[in-house]
Formats: structure tokens, C-alpha cells, sequence
């Protein structure tokens, strides 16, 4: 049998966009999921309903409002648009901001639960050595959520890999740009183009199967807390 | 000489602080009090954790809570040992030592890692993990840990509370080392009587979220009035002796008191060294006269009459206050004390049953 010869160039884009995506998500989740942490605010629970909420609507839903407020009318890309020239629904940015919204849950859950099983006592014991609650939080309190950290960027990176609906619905399926590798084997299988589809398809399975042996036998051998 | 002034009010539906305390900043001061007492929300308003709705807190000059001043807790010299020795997991026992040491300003450091070191016995640990260390082992090194921050003074919840006896007996004279070579200020919050009357130098002891009484651990454990906070079981004379010598013929250790003499059983404790024992009061009798014959009693001591206490018609015994150069509780039978006569300032025989060194005393 031999392989057709193979496009490159969704794989990269997805894996490009997965990255991005994944960095954002760490950048903005670990704020929001210590607040949720440590909150006694009555927000609380409607911040976390929020968050949740790409958990259970459907990917078309999303992507529906996101084409909406993304496109040259809407709210976010009418003005993006009279900034640059171009709105962000069908592009690359478009896409990075869909997919933040839509793997939030996926690395704010993990770092949330990893936050609240540490605890104040670290918290308050660093700062009792003299750290301020910044210098408390890098020195301890991330070293300590690496698992949740783990977990987070990992799922966080396989979820944006896997994504479908959004990403048809906010940046269509426009090659070297939006079309990502799930898009390209829909695209695949629609022309039957099997052999191809599988190729893509079995590749994204057992990568993410990798992904996840990874994931459990590091975060097996993570030392736990002790007293 | 350097002070602690600490006032604290708080008001909460379920609990009521109001304390007010000045202390010398030297030494170990216990707060002693049943659980709900106030004395862990009093540590913690020391050292920043809780601030205080109202509250005053000068240390050593520096005034770290007022109207409009709170500074916060790692601005504070302050160590902190809790009950659990809090070492972080991710860092070796070297590291967690110079946690707070690297986050102290150089000219700050009093203390260098190889004094602590030496004085906590720590030179083996260094390069292991936390949890590889036995509950002992870690809270010396969460003791460590809180010295190496240079503080003025050292604030520790309970930390022996999770040993068991043995552990506790191998870590209290390290405290006591502590105080001794570093001259860091010790505030020591414990509800075990045995931790007290090893370290403590001033007792406060706290009830209901308020001060009962403060004094020396002598006075404390003397004071009629305090039978209930004290304990019934602990009442008595604590005494500052020193071993005089060892009767190997006998297995007695001989301990000198103000020139007078002790005899209990042979300890393994060097010749000239201190020694605290414990009196209750229960085990004083007393006698008018020296005996006349023979006695198995082996510790009798010259003493006066200080205090008859107050006559309760229904009770059937009486607490009698002397004066053996330090005060001596004896509890008699309202009968005896009808027998003996006793008046103020009138010489007397105290026969001692039974000395418990403190360092044999078991938990309440």
C-alpha cells in the first residue's frame, strides 16, 4: 500500500494553534482558578457556572456567538476590525480566541482542584518565612500544583487539538490558515479519500493515547504532600 | 529591657478575645489553656495571621499593630512553628532551612545555617526530603526552618502536640538550647502540662479568651486560686534544684534545694546541672517536730507556715501555703490542720511523698 502523499500543513497549523492556545490558557486560568480558590465571594459559583459552561453547550452554539461577536459587526471584531483592517472571525487569531474560551474549563478545573487541595498552610507558612504572597506563590505554591499543571496543559493542548464545531464555525476551512487537522479529515472522508482519513485520524488517536499514558504514570510518581 | 506589649480585642458570636499582655521579650513564655481558650487566635494576632479588629502590638520598640498600622506577617521578624512541622514537600531539607534565610536581608542574619545546624543536630538531614524524615526530625527542622529568619522572636502553636512522648522528650531540650544559645524570645502555646513545666520561665494561662493570671511558673502552680486552671492533678510546689551527686549504693540521685535536700530516684543527669521537680500537693504531710524515731519518709523539709487557705465547713481538707524559701503547697484533712494548730510564720516539718522530675510527668 503505499501513502498518498500527505499535506503537512494542517498538522502544524493545529499543533500551532493547540501551543498558543495552551500558553493563554496558563496565563489567564491560573489567576482565575486561584481566585476561585480562595474566594468567599458570592461570584464565586457564577464564575465557576461560566467557566464550565463549553462543558455542556454544544461546540455550534459557541461558535455561533463567537462568529457573531467576532465578525466585522460584531462587538469584538467590528472594532478589531476598524483598528487592523480585518475581523477576526475566518483567521488564526479568531481561532486562538475561540479555542481559550472554548479549553478554558479544561485547565481551569485541574489547577482549581490542585489550588484548593494545597490548602493555606503553605501559603501562610512562606509568608511567615518572609516571602511576599507573589514570591509565596512561585516558589511554592506552583512546585506544589504541578500535577494540576500537568494535567491543565495537557488537557488543555489535547481538547484544542481535538476541536471541531468552534473551529468550523468561527474560521471555516481555509487551508494554511484555519484549516486544522480535524477539519481536514471531515474534508477527507467527504471526498473518500480514506486511506488518508486514516492515516490523520490514527495519528491523532494514538497521539493522544501517548499524551495520556504520559500524563498518569508522570503524575503517579509526583511525590504527594506530607505534613 | 525589651518588652512585649500586646492588646487584642475580637469579637465574633462564638468567640470573644480580649487580651492584654506585657511580658519581657526573653526567655519562653507559655500560653496555657484548655482548647477554645483563645491561645492559638492570640498567636495568631502576634504574628499576623488574624489582625484584630482593635489591637496594640509592640515588640522590642517596633510597634507592628495600631489604629491604622498592621504590618503584615512577612514583614514581621517573627518565626513560626505549628503543630504540624509544614516543611514544603518540593525541597530538600537544606533548602527548606534557607527558605526564609535567603528571604531575610544579609545584614539581618543573626543566625547562619551551621549554628542552627549544629545546636538542632541537623548536619544528617540536610540533604534528604521531608518526607523521609520522622515527625520528630521534621519539626526540628521546622524549628530550624523559623530561627534562620533571624526573628525577634519565635511564636510556636503546639508544636510538639503531634509527638508521641518519646519524640517529645527528644526535642524539648533542644528548645531549651534555643533559648539558651540564641536568646530568641519563645511564646509557646500549649494545653500539656509536661511541655509547661519543662520550658517555661512565665505562664500565662487563658481562659474563655481572657488573661486569668500571668506569672512565674512557681507562683502559677502554687496559687490556690488556680486549682481549676491548673488542674487538681497538677497543683503543687515546682522547684528549681540542682543534682548534688549520686548515691550509686542506694540508685539515688541527691538534688540540692536552697541548701536543703532531695532525694529521688538516680537520674541519669550530671552533677551540678539543673533539675525541675514537681511537687503536688496531695503528697506534703506535715508535722510540728522533726520525727522523733524512724521514718521512711526520705525527703523532709524545713519550711513555715505561710497561709492557712479558706475553711470550706463542707469540704474535708485545706490547702496550706509555705514558705520553704519558695512556696510549697501542702493539701491536709481539716482534722490535721485541727490537730497541728498551725499560725502563720510558725516552723514546720513538710514530709514529702512522692517528687515527679517534669521531664517523667505524663500528658494530661
Amino acid at each position: 500500500m503505499d501513502f498518498p502523499l500527505m499535506d503537512i500543513e494542517p498538522i502544524w497549523l493545529s499543533l500551532q494553534l493547540a501551543g498558543v492556545t495552551v500558553v493563554i490558557l496558563l496565563a489567564l486560568g491560573t489567576p482565575i482558578a486561584w481566585w476561585l480558590a480562595q474566594t468567599q465571594s458570592r461570584s464565586r459559583v457564577v464564575v465557576e457556572a461560566l467557566v464550565a459552561l463549553p462543558l455542556v453547550l454544544p461546540p455550534t452554539v459557541l461558535g455561533f456567538y463567537l462568529l457573531i461577536l467576532l465578525g466585522p459587526h460584531g462587538w469584538v471584531g467590528g472594532p478589531v476590525q476598524a483598528l487592523t483592517g480585518s475581523a477576526l472571525s475566518f483567521s488564526f487569531a479568531g481561532l486562538v480566541l475561540a479555542s481559550t474560551l472554548y479549553s478554558l474549563p479544561f485547565v481551569v478545573q485541574p489547577l482549581h482542584s490542585a489550588f484548593e487541595s494545597i490548602g493555606k498552610n503553605p501559603m501562610e507558612t512562606a509568608q511567615s518565612l518572609g516571602a511576599s504572597r507573589l514570591d509565596a506563590f512561585f516558589s511554592v505554591i506552583t512546585p506544589l500544583a504541578r500535577r494540576g499543571y500537568l494535567t491543565a496543559m495537557v488537557l488543555g493542548f489535547a481538547h484544542t487539538l481535538g476541536e471541531f464545531g468552534v473551529v468550523l464555525m468561527v474560521g471555516g476551512n481555509i487551508p494554511g490558515k484555519t484549516k486544522v487537522i480535524s477539519i481536514e479529515i471531515y474534508d477527507r472522508v467527504e471526498v473518500l479519500e480514506y486511506a488518508q482519513a486514516h492515516i490523520l485520524s490514527a495519528g491523532l488517536l494514538i497521539f493522544s493515547f501517548l499524551v495520556l499514558v504520559m500524563v498518569y504514570s508522570v503524575n503517579r510518581r509526583l511525590p504527594m504532600q506530607v505534613t | 529591657m525589651d518588652l512585649l506589649e500586646a492588646k487584642f480585642k475580637m469579637n465574633y458570636p462564638e468567640f470573644n478575645l480580649d487580651v492584654e499582655l506585657n511580658l519581657p521579650a526573653k526567655g519562653v513564655t507559655v500560653v496555657f489553656g484548655p482548647s477554645g481558650s483563645g491561645k492559638t487566635t492570640l498567636l495568631r494576632c502576634l504574628s499576623g495571621l488574624e489582625k484584630a479588629p482593635s489591637g496594640y502590638l509592640k515588640i522590642a520598640g517596633q510597634v507592628w499593630q495600631d489604629d491604622g498600622i498592621f504590618i503584615p506577617i512577612q514583614e514581621r521578624k517573627i518565626g513560626l512553628v505549628f503543630q504540624e512541622s509544614r516543611l514544603f514537600p518540593h525541597l530538600s531539607i537544606q533548602d527548606n532551612l534557607l527558605y526564609g534565610y535567603q528571604r531575610t536581608q544579609p545584614a539581618e542574619r543573626n543566625l547562619q545555617l551551621d549554628e542552627v545546624v549544629q545546636v538542632l543536630n541537623l548536619e544528617a538531614l540536610l540533604k534528604r526530603r521531608p518526607e523521609k524524615l520522622s515527625g520528630g526530625e521534621r519539626q526540628r527542622v521546622a524549628i530550624g526552618r523559623a530561627l534562620l529568619t533571624s526573628p525577634k522572636l519565635l511564636l510556636m502553636d503546639e508544636p510538639l502536640a503531634s509527638l508521641d512522648m518519646k519524640l517529645k522528650a527528644e526535642i524539648i531540650p533542644f528548645i531549651k538550647r534555643i533559648e539558651n544559645e540564641f536568646k530568641t524570645p519563645i511564646v509557646y502555646v500549649t494545653h500539656s502540662m509536661n511541655e509547661v513545666l519543662q520550658l517555661v520561665d512565665t505562664i500565662v494561662i487563658l481562659k474563655s479568651g481572657k488573661v486569668e493570671n500571668i506569672g512565674s511558673v512557681e507562683e502559677v502552680f502554687s496559687d490556690v486560686g488556680l486549682r481549676e486552671a491548673v488542674g487538681d492533678e497538677q497543683l503543687g510546689a515546682v522547684l528549681e534544684t540542682s543534682v548534688s551527686e549520686h548515691d550509686e549504693e542506694y540508685g539515688l540521685t541527691r538534688l540540692d534545694f536552697m541548701g536543703q535536700v532531695l532525694n529521688v530516684p538516680r537520674q541519669n543527669i550530671p552533677v551540678g546541672q539543673s533539675l525541675r521537680v514537681h511537687i503536688h500537693s496531695k503528697d506534703v504531710s506535715l508535722s510540728t517536730a522533726p520525727p522523733a524515731g524512724a521514718t521512711s519518709v526520705l525527703n523532709i523539709l524545713r519550711a513555715k507556715v505561710d497561709k492557712v487557705g479558706v475553711l470550706d465547713p463542707k469540704g474535708y481538707s485545706v490547702d496550706i501555703e509555705l514558705d520553704a524559701g519558695r512556696p510549697i503547697l501542702a493539701t491536709i484533712t481539716r482534722k490535721s490542720l485541727a490537730n497541728l494548730n498551725l499560725q502563720p510564720g510558725q516552723p514546720i516539718y513538710a514530709h514529702i511523698k512522692a517528687i515527679k522530675m517534669v521531664h517523667d510527668l505524663e500528658d494530661l
